[in-house]
């Protein structure tokens, strides 16, 4: 195996392409000159300290964020052209406090992108989905957001992105609102439900451990730059900067076998 | 048709269409909106005060002693108020005095004597304004500057010239009319170089208990007042002969005079009929005995031969004084419902109103940030205008009456709901605004499904502050003639007559807690059930 070939699914398609692109907020520089390429099918996992620009780069993806410079291209086509609603609407999205909007019930948040796309009986796509994530139904789909656990919140959330059968999610800080407790079991069920649904995830998070278990690459940030996307193997054997290894340390210790 | 006229027509249209805009509520200002038929009635108004009441009960009478239909405006703010419907013909007629003509209006300097100041304001207000002045009615009401019979022993005081000696050591208090007239405190304090130690500015019916309990030592009075006989107060001489002579006459609305003779002609008689003592003595008798302007009024025509032919209307009630606040109040419900209804009609169209732009403004800045700033802060200064300063600005636009009120309490009512709309909408839980428009929601769908309905508890909120500060303010709209729970305020406060003032206060202040405990229930009628901590 060269070392330049992608570990797995080497001939897949890119679904995410990042090529050069920064951004500013006012005067502070949040992206500068990003590249990023996430191929279909894998879990990659944005990492870096607060402030690197992994969660304005997750954005520009679903146009939240449109940068001053550079190109993005989702399923191979530009964002620039896209119409951002349709675009959205392709791909699921759990953020840090899961976002369910207060006022509805867990089961018609979790039908709502089904609901936009006009598909008939979202009501069943909900019920389905939140079995999945293992909230039953019966129990969870009447209920109001705020009735529910830290944990069963970021479920809902996960449900709400699935439900529509997106072939990709954007994922920021899915498990960092949760205490280590419910963050440690929702990641492991987090991993399987990646793998049984084969939806491509851009996962950003400051947790090592959890892009270690998650994610098949990692993606270094500093300054607004990706310094290297890599296995975490190949992360830690041939560092593209001494950076990457001193945050690696930093987040996993230096004696932590991949 | 004379500018004034199509000035109160104007007003009339605006009511008119308010009415019909807010259609049940129609019935209640079917005297406002019937300036078609033949004969309009004339609008007869009064100042604050008891005399001023009495003079336009007087007027009034005599008009219809003789035929004339007549609507009354009593009780309007002050001066500038009453003058300012007068000649932008929003009112007919109102008593005035001569020395305030002169220097309060045409800021002149007091000079010449009596007759001399009725021929400077007569020609003058009549090529200024077009306003006429009717001879005067033959008595003089001046400017009495009182004390405490013992503060005048003590002190010595007989002349305004010793007060101004022992004026450091004295405590004012003055009406706030007074205070700010050329020919009141300004230029009095100039011409005898009075310097008290304190100044309050006092309402004409704390003024009398007030020095009589030592609250203040020096006050303002009429010298027709039945209050100083009553306190036994001294007045004191103006021995540089700074008030000028304060002859009452009725004034005249431009036009009025051509227009019609048969008003001129009416009051005509009157002129030269009053002198000093009757009119103390009159004033007595609603002072100090609680008795009705229109009951005295009545007297003085029958005493004038002047009434209307056997008229017996107004027969006189002399236990009125004496009645228990419990059974005045009773006695009074009928007049309180009316002008309840009258109030919270007020209300609900300025609210309504305020609402149908607020809300739409609200939402349309919170999404402009660089304009919203701007646009809300000035809505605040609005809010900032004293209510009597806004009725006041009202008056050249829209008239006395109904319309003037609304749109003054409308303008109040905005702020309230503007804010919060904005910031409800703006502020509306951030997380679930960004899923929202991340998993695909139109910025439409967003306003209206998630910003809105996040927003509606606070919008109500707001909604519910404008309530009960425009229940508060429309008091005050008596003061422009808007009827409502402020009219027996008013006349209370003009009358000294503490049972007038609490049977509009108390119905007001329990009309506001009705208003919010009935908008608290809509609140939480809006408040999304997710939200709730049910």
């Amino acid at each position: 195996m060269s070392t330049h070939t992608p570990p797995r699914r080497a001939d897949a398609a890119a679904v995410l392409e990042a090529d050069g692109v920064s951004h500013a907020f006012g005067e502070v520089a949040a992206l500068q000159g990003a590249d990023l390429r996430v191929t279909d099918g894998e879990c990659l996992a944005l990492v870096g300290e607060s402030g690197s620009g992994k969660t304005t780069l997750l954005r520009c993806f679903n146009a939240l964020v449109r940068p001053s410079t550079g190109r993005l291209r989702v399923r191979g086509r530009a964002v620039a052209d896209s119409d951002p609603v349709a675009l959205r609407r392709s791909m699921g999205y759990v953020p840090q406090q899961g976002g369910l909007l207060p006022h509805w019930t867990v089961g018609r948040n979790v039908a709502l992108v089904p609901t936009l796309l006009g598909r008939s009986n979202p009501e069943a796509a909900a019920r389905a989905a939140l079995e999945r994530v293992g909230l039953p139904a019966v129990e969870f789909a009447d209920r109001w957001p705020r009735t529910l656990s830290g944990g069963q919140r970021q479920r809902a959330a996960l449900a709400r992105a699935l439900a529509a059968g997106p072939d990709l999610v954007l994922m920021d800080e899915p498990l960092g609102a949760l205490d280590a407790l419910a963050r440690a079991e929702l990641r492991h069920e987090l991993g399987a439900l990646i793998r049984d649904a084969g939806v491509t995830v851009l996962l950003v998070t400051h947790d090592l451990h959890e892009a270690a278990e998650l994610a098949d690459r990692i993606a270094v940030m500093k300054d607004g730059r990706v310094l290297q996307a890599d296995t975490l193997d190949r992360l830690r054997a041939a560092p593209s900067d001494p950076y990457v290894t001193e945050l690696l340390d930093r987040g996993l210790g230096s004696a932590v076998a991949p | 048709m004379t500018a004034g006229a199509s000035l109160r027509s104007r007003g009339a249209a605006l009511v008119l269409l308010l009415s019909t805009v807010f259609g049940p509520a129609t019935s209640l200002t079917g005297q406002e909106v019937s300036g078609s038929v033949p004969t309009e009635p004339i609008v007869v108004a009064s100042k604050p005060f008891a005399e001023s009441f009495l003079l336009a009960e007087l007027f009034a009478q005599r008009l219809e002693a003789v035929g004339i239909p007549v609507d009354r405006r009593p009780g309007l703010g002050a001066t500038d108020l009453a003058f300012r419907a007068l000649r932008t013909g929003a009112i007919d007629v109102y008593p005035e005095y001569t020395g305030t003509g002169l220097a309060a209006i045409l800021g002149l300097e007091p000079e010449g004597d009596a007759a001399d100041v009725y021929g400077i304001v007569s020609t003058r207000f009549m090529e200024r304004y077009g306003v006429r002045w009717m001879p005067p009615l033959g008595f003089e009401n001046s400017y009495a500057i009182a004390v405490r019979p013992e503060t005048a022993d003590s002190l010595n005081l007989r002349t305004l010239s010793d007060l101004a000696a022992a004026a450091p050591d004295l405590v004012a208090g003055f009406s706030p009319d007074f205070i700010g007239r050329p020919d009141g405190l300004p230029g009095l304090a100039a011409t005898y170089d009075l310097r008290f130690e304190e100044t309050r500015p006092l309402l004409q019916s704390v003024k009398y208990p007030a020095i009589a309990e030592g609250a203040v030592d020096v006050i303002d009075g009429y010298t027709t007042d039945g209050g100083l006989d009553r306190y036994g107060l001294v007045v004191l001489d103006d021995d540089a002969d700074f008030f000028p002579p304060y002859e009452a006459a009725a004034l005249l609305r431009p036009g009025l005079a051509a227009a019609r003779p048969d008003v001129v002609a009416a009051l005509a008689p009157l002129s030269g009929r009053l002198d000093a003592a009757t009119m103390r003595r009159a004033n007595r008798r609603i002072e100090v005995d609680g008795q009705e302007p229109a009951v005295v009024a009545a007297e003085l025509l029958a005493g004038l031969s002047l009434g209307a032919p056997g008229a017996t209307t107004a027969t006189p009630s002399p236990d009125v004084a004496d009645t228990g606040l419990a059974e005045f109040i009773w006695s009074r419900r009928g007049e309180t419902a009316r002008q309840t209804l009258r109030h919270l009609w007020l209300v609900a169209i300025a609210l309504g109103a305020a609402t149908l732009l607020a809300v739409p403004l609200g939402v349309t800045l919170a999404r402009r940030p660089t304009v919203a700033e701007p646009v809300v802060r000035a809505t605040g200064v609005l809010q900032t205008i004293p209510s009597i300063a806004l009725l006041a600005f009202m008056i050249p636009l829209f008239g006395i009456g109904v319309g003037p009120a609304v749109i003054a309490l409308f303008l109040y009512a905005v702020f309230p709901i503007l804010r919060n709309t904005w910031s409800g909408v703006r502020d509306a839980d951030p997380d679930a605004v960004d899923a929202a428009r991340a998993l695909g929601m139109t910025d439409g769908q967003i306003l209206l499904r998630v910003r809105l309905p996040l927003a509606a508890p606070v919008v109500m909120a707001g909604v519910r502050v404008s309530a009960v500060i425009a229940v508060g303010t429309a008091t005050l709209a008596a003061f422009i003639g808007a009827g409502g729970l402020g009219d027996p305020i008013v006349a209370g406060l003009a009358l000294s007559d503490e049972r007038l003032i609490i049977s509009g206060a108390l119905p007001a202040a329990l009309l506001a807690l009705v208003v919010d405990a009935g908008l608290s229930l809509v609140e939480s009628a809006v408040r999304p059930r997710g939200l709730s901590e049910d």
